[in-house]
């Protein structure tokens, strides 16, 4: 760690990592409420608990992109950050706001918080992934501008790297797109089209931007490779995630009133789509390859490689696989999107801020070259379980989407099984899914269990030869 | 990569593509809002009853365990042709069903996936009677395939 500022990077990453663990309860108590119903209901309802899910993988997130910029931004500027004191207060704002939020969901009726929360002078609420109250929406806003100011007066005063302005756009570009979450007409349609300006040119947009500087920068740091071939791989994967993702979004205009030339221009965009994602496949893997030096961090290695190929598995082959609208007719809104969803989620975002924490956490533990053997040995379990349970849920809700479509929507009406008989025929793979996830959940106590052993790695062998600039 | 491609080069790419796609997708999304939808969301039909019935979806979190129009959670039925596989496209009949049914959670039959009893008046099922009826009448290029949604 060059720059002691650096430093407020950890209570974000720690706290990223509890909330992590809330998501993942959850997500097992939503397992299980597949099949068995009415499991802790009413205490919890199958709503309440998936809103505490995905609004805790969504704040979460984004303390990891926060810390992962207080980290790495000083550090790519050469200067110390602007202000320690307001990335400090910033965090016990956001995490008091988000803790709030969802103890509001978990103890409080969900009308009820509507109600006491105003909800009626400025209607957002309700909406998938935007249920926070107003206040919370505005919380959010307000620290992420005091955010972008400090790191934007840090990026300003110091060397401006491409790392640098790429992760800025893209945190830029959430903080304008979230705007969108205060427009909530009452016209569905409307509502419904601008709602994807913030859900899809978040995660398939500007969130490409973010994950994309991140990995830049732990490659540069793991392999030593020449900044300059790393920041041309990055403009090159980031001009095309914008170039096939913004047009993409047409994807999800097929059904919800918008005219049909979308069906053609969000088929063939967001077929795409994967082309970004293999390129980081190839970039991650190239500048490893070309190394010029054997960090001894092999965990965040381990990450760096494993989250490019998830990601490219999760959001591109996943989403390939029912992006074409004549086969998103028979998969839309079915098991497929919460397959693709969570492999997506996983592979990019979950796995580009568990990199930089494996990274940085140890930096800032005052272990520069990485932690123990043992400890690393017990990350890469916690790695591999997390990333095959994930394969597997995601293998569980595929068939159990394919079954879904086979037997719901591509019989003629009046032969095709009702929406709950069909639940029924497909639980077999609900519980597979939740045996998965209980692993998934074992992963993570591992990968928590090897931040508490003591020791670190040794300096690195050094330079292993010049990177050559030919494929 | 090879030499001669630069990193000025890879710049220039990403600068001009996004800057033309995101103006490409401001003009269409003019088109669509603007020139399209007032036909296709019947929106002289979207009467003050729909947009309360709409906020009633909304504070209740509906969306939660519901799908409309494919979106939402996967949990319990869609909802967006409700009114035609449970009204049979008829404004009363589906009015009655729907206050029928929400009197009726939660069916507490053990095992069961539960839907809550969000204590709606009569009227207020009315409203959202009358937002799920506005809701299938949306061109939505004839999704879903079959009457389950």
């Amino acid at each position: 760690m060059k720059y002691e500022s650096q430093r407020v990077a950890m209570p974000y990453f720690i706290f990223a990592l509890i909330l992590f663990a809330g998501q993942i309860l959850f997500g097992l108590i939503l397992g299980l409420q597949y099949v068995v119903g009415d499991f802790l209901f009413p205490e919890i309802p199958f709503n309440v608990a998936r809103m505490v899910h995905t609004n805790l993988l969504i704040v979460w997130l984004l303390f990891g992109f926060m810390g992962a910029t207080y980290y790495l931004v000083p550090e790519e500027a050469q200067t110390e950050l602007h202000s320690p004191l307001l990335a400090k207060i910033l965090f016990w704002v956001f995490a008091a706001a988000g803790t709030l939020t969802i103890l509001g969901y978990l103890f409080v009726d969900y009308a009820t918080l509507a109600d006491v929360t105003m909800n009626k002078l400025l209607p957002t609420m309700g909406r998938e992934f935007l249920e926070q109250p107003t206040i919370t929406k505005i919380g959010i806003a307000v620290v992420v501008v005091a955010f972008l100011y400090n790191i934007g007066m840090t990026a300003l005063k110091g060397r401006k790297t491409v790392v640098n302005i790429v992760l800025m756009t893209g945190l830029v570009g959430l903080a304008v797109l979230w705007l969108f979450s205060f427009y909530n007409p009452g016209n569905l349609t409307q509502d419904k089209y601008f709602w994807w300006f913030v859900v899809h040119l978040w995660v398939e947009g500007v969130w490409e931007l973010i994950m994309g500087a991140i990995l830049a920068y732990v490659l540069i740091k793991l392999t030593g490779v020449d900044r300059e071939v790393i920041e041309k791989w990055l403009y090159v994967i980031i001009a095309m995630a914008l170039i096939t993702g913004i047009i993409g979004t047409g994807h999800h205009f097929f059904w919800i009133g918008p005219p049909d030339y979308w069906l053609w221009l969000g088929s063939v965009f967001s077929a795409l789509e994967p082309l970004p994602f293999f390129m980081m496949v190839l970039f991650a893997f190239n500048m490893i390859n070309r190394r010029r030096r054997n960090h001894p961090n092999k965990a965040a290695m381990l990450w760096a490689m494993g989250t490019s190929v998830m990601a490219f598995l999760g959001a591109g082959v996943w989403g390939f696989l029912h992006t074409l609208a004549p086969v998103n007719y028979y998969t839309h809104g079915s098991q497929i999107t919460a397959a693709h969803g969570h492999m997506a989620f996983y592979g990019a975002y979950v796995m580009i801020v568990l990199t930089i924490i494996s990274y940085a956490m140890p930096i800032m533990r005052g272990r520069p070259y990485g932690n123990s053997n043992t400890a690393q040995i017990l990350e890469m379990w916690g790695f591999w379980l997390m990333t095959i349970a994930m394969v597997f849920i995601t293998l569980f809700l595929t068939g159990a989407g394919i079954l879904q479509i086979w037997l719901q929507r591509i019989p003629e009406s009046g032969e095709a099984l009702s929406f709950m008989a069909t639940q029924d025929n497909i639980s077999l793979f609900y519980w597979m899914r939740l045996v998965a996830g209980c692993f998934f959940m074992a992963g993570l106590l591992v990968y928590f269990g090897s931040f508490f052993i003591k020791g670190q790695a040794s300096p690195a062998e050094e330079v292993r030869g010049p990177a050559i600039d030919n494929p | 990569m090879a030499e001669r491609f630069t990193k000025s080069m890879a710049r220039n790419i990403y600068l001009g593509g996004s800057a033309f796609f995101v103006l490409l997708f401001l003009a269409l999304t003019f088109d669509t809002q603007v020139r399209a939808m007032p036909e296709r969301d019947n929106r002289d039909q979207l009467t003050e009853q729909v947009v309360r019935g709409k906020h009633l979806w909304e504070e209740n979190n509906c969306v939660g365990c519901h799908s409309l129009m494919g979106e939402g959670a996967y949990f319990a039925p869609e909802l967006a042709n409700v009114f035609d596989r449970r009204g049979g496209g008829d404004s009363e009949v589906f009015k009655s069903y729907l206050k029928a049914w929400m009197n009726a959670m939660p069916t507490n039959v053990p095992g069961r996936r539960q839907m809550p009893d969000f204590g709606l008046t009569d009227e207020e099922i009315e409203d959202l009677a009358a937002f799920l009826e506005w809701t299938s009448k949306i061109d939505d290029n004839n999704w879903p395939p079959n009457i389950e949604g």
